[in-house]
């Protein structure tokens, strides 16, 4: 203010430096993802680009990249939800319970993504009203209770054979552009994960309410200042968590024709995984739909690699662990770089 | 013209300790008014019960010549009376334009959706900014990204963006660097201009000195001074916090 052409000076350095950042930023996790395909294409030259190789892919990451959305919504606000594995396979085994009793398929779907609603509006509640310390214990309690309530449901073993209109969600294509030169057959369930990432996306960035759980993930105290209602802001966040790994449970279910009571056995740790290395932060408040988007593909095209080239599984792990300290130290150090520069 | 705020006879007892025993406080329009006196001396429980975050035992509260009562924060802010936190209240993460219009937010109907209107906000809001003669690098960027005296700028133009009278502020140089400090000060001077009183709670007497008007000094929940800043010296106010109350 009072020296207006030091700020000035200042203001135009900081824009010719910050666009460059921006993009590396925001299009870092996304060069990894071209790197990784160019990487596995020419190793697997004669395999990887193929098309049911790429749907297979497509169709494998959908349900973690929907727990992974979920998730992140969650961790918006410096939270955490580890009962979206046993909710998913919760979500699974209603579905194919309700199936087998009988149920129209579209209630059975409906009683499946009710019963991920009802987790996360527990795990909520816990939170706002019962005022537990941290969303991590209300979340492990639900991953528990959800868990057991999966092997009572399903006596502990698979309930197989559901109807084509259940299964076609997790497993069919879509052609789109029939007729035309360009046509693809496209992973429903593919379609499914693109759309619900879109409208996360509008959501979080363009409403009111995304807005909100932007700021009670960066200041709490200043939301509250500012009259943002929190307690249900964060009901909010578990509940559509949970609503997404119901999704995430019906998917599954289509894909492998079934509901097995062990399914989504620690995938939470992959939808956490799938976050940070997508840019969001433990400490709230930071990264984009998008980005966990990227995240979950970055995931996907890890484990398909790591499977084509016959690496077992125990490596496979390994690498996913590196791949984690790896995302967040280059985060860590993007950080520590914009500081200097302002 | 009737005050713009007149406290009356405040009394305020935790358990069996007085914060407050019969203030009268008053503040004028276009008037900054700093509020001084030791740890423990009820300001803050006196402005705790300005802004409706506690309830007085006796007194009365008047607002632009009404009689007000003040059950919550909200209720005060509807009237117009905005607090700038010490820690500022700040969402670290978001954009100036956006911590602004935290919990206001302009909408616009699109497509059957309500959806933040961007444009709307960054229109109004650097207009606010340019009235206040707030310079910020960007204000699309993330506020922990600015310097500290630039964030308590954004934190004041937050307090006065929407109409508000009157702006308590705690401490708001309290942290900042010497030049960040006197920037911050010619702004409460400027707010004076744009029809907002302040009332500046501060342990720097240099400051009340400074900007003040009027400075209120209270000691163990006593009104003991209640100078016009010309002829007032930092001695007489230093006495006053200090001093025994008889």
């Amino acid at each position: 203010m009072q020296f207006p052409q030091v700020a000035a000076a200042r203001g135009t350095l900081v824009q010719r430096i910050a666009p460059s950042q921006a993009v590396l930023g925001r299009f870092g996790p996304v060069f990894v993802v071209l790197l990784m395909m160019t990487v596995l294409t020419i190793l697997q030259p004669a395999y990887f680009m193929t098309r049911e190789n790429l749907t297979n892919v497509a169709r494998q990451i959908s349900s973690n990249a929907i727990l992974a959305l979920g998730e992140f919504v969650v961790i918006l606000t410096a939270g955490i939800d580890l009962s979206v594995g046993s909710v998913m396979g919760l979500a699974m085994i209603v579905l194919a319970l309700t199936v087998q009793m009988g149920w129209v398929p579209v209630l059975a779907l409906a009683a499946a993504l009710a019963a991920g609603v009802g987790v996360g509006l527990v795990n909520g509640l816990a939170l706002t009203r019962m005022h537990l310390p941290h969303p991590f214990i209300a979340t492990l309690a639900t991953l528990n209770i959800a868990r057991g309530a999966t092997y009572l449901l399903s006596g502990g073993v698979p309930i197989s054979g559901l109807p084509r209109a259940v299964r076609l969600w997790g497993s069919e294509d879509i052609t789109v552009f029939g007729g035309t030169a360009v046509t693809v057959d496209f992973p429903i369930a593919f379609l499914i994960v693109i759309g619900l990432y879109v409208a996360a996306s509008v959501f979080l960035t363009r409403t009111k309410t995304g807005r909100h759980i932007y700021a009670i993930g960066g200041s709490p105290k200043a939301a509250q200042y500012a009259g943002v209602n929190i307690s249900r802001n964060l009901v909010l966040v578990y509940v559509i968590s949970g609503a997404l790994a119901g999704v995430a449970g019906m998917l599954l279910a289509g894909r492998v024709n079934s509901g097995y009571p062990t399914a989504g056995t620690g995938a939470e740790l992959d939808a956490i995984a799938a976050c940070i290395i997508g840019g969001a932060s433990f400490f709230g408040g930071r990264g984009t739909a998008g980005g966990v988007f990227v995240g979950a593909i970055i995931m996907g095209l890890l484990r398909n690699g790591l499977n084509l080239m016959n690496v077992s599984v125990f490596w496979q792990q390994v690498c996913i662990g590196l791949i984690i300290l790896l995302a967040v130290y280059v985060d860590v150090l993007r950080r520590r770089a914009m500081r200097v520069e302002t | 013209m009737p005050a713009l705020v007149e406290m009356r006879q405040i009394a305020k007892t935790f358990g069996h300790v007085a914060a407050l025993n019969g203030v009268d406080f008053t503040v004028h329009s276009d008037e900054v008014v700093g509020l001084v006196g030791d740890n423990g001396a009820g300001k803050s429980t006196l402005m705790k019960i300005l802004t409706g975050v506690l309830q007085p035992d006796a007194g009365e509260l008047w607002f632009g010549g009404r009689r007000v009562h003040f059950h919550s924060p909200l209720d005060s802010r509807h009237s117009g009376i905005e607090m700038v936190y010490q820690d500022l209240g700040l969402a670290e993460n978001l954009s100036a334009i956006a911590n602004i219009f935290l919990g206001r937010e302009v909408t616009q109907r699109s497509g059957g959706l309500r959806l933040l209107n961007e444009r709307g906000m960054d229109r109004l809001g650097r207009q606010h900014l340019e009235g206040l003669q707030i310079s910020l690098p960007s204000v699309a960027m993330p506020v922990e990204r600015l310097s500290g005296g630039q964030r308590q700028s954004v934190a004041i133009a937050r307090a006065t963006a929407f109409q508000s009278r009157l702006v308590i502020m705690d401490e708001p140089a309290a942290s900042l660097a010497v030049s960040e400090a006197a920037k911050v000060l010619a702004l409460i001077k400027r707010l004076k201009g744009q029809g907002v009183s302040v009332i500046l709670i501060t342990h720097r007497l240099q400051d009340v000195l400074d900007v003040a008007d009027r400075v209120v000094v209270l000691n163990r929940g006593t009104k003991v001074g209640d100078l016009p800043r010309v002829g007032t010296t930092m001695e007489q106010i230093v006495g006053l916090i200090v001093g025994k109350v008889s």
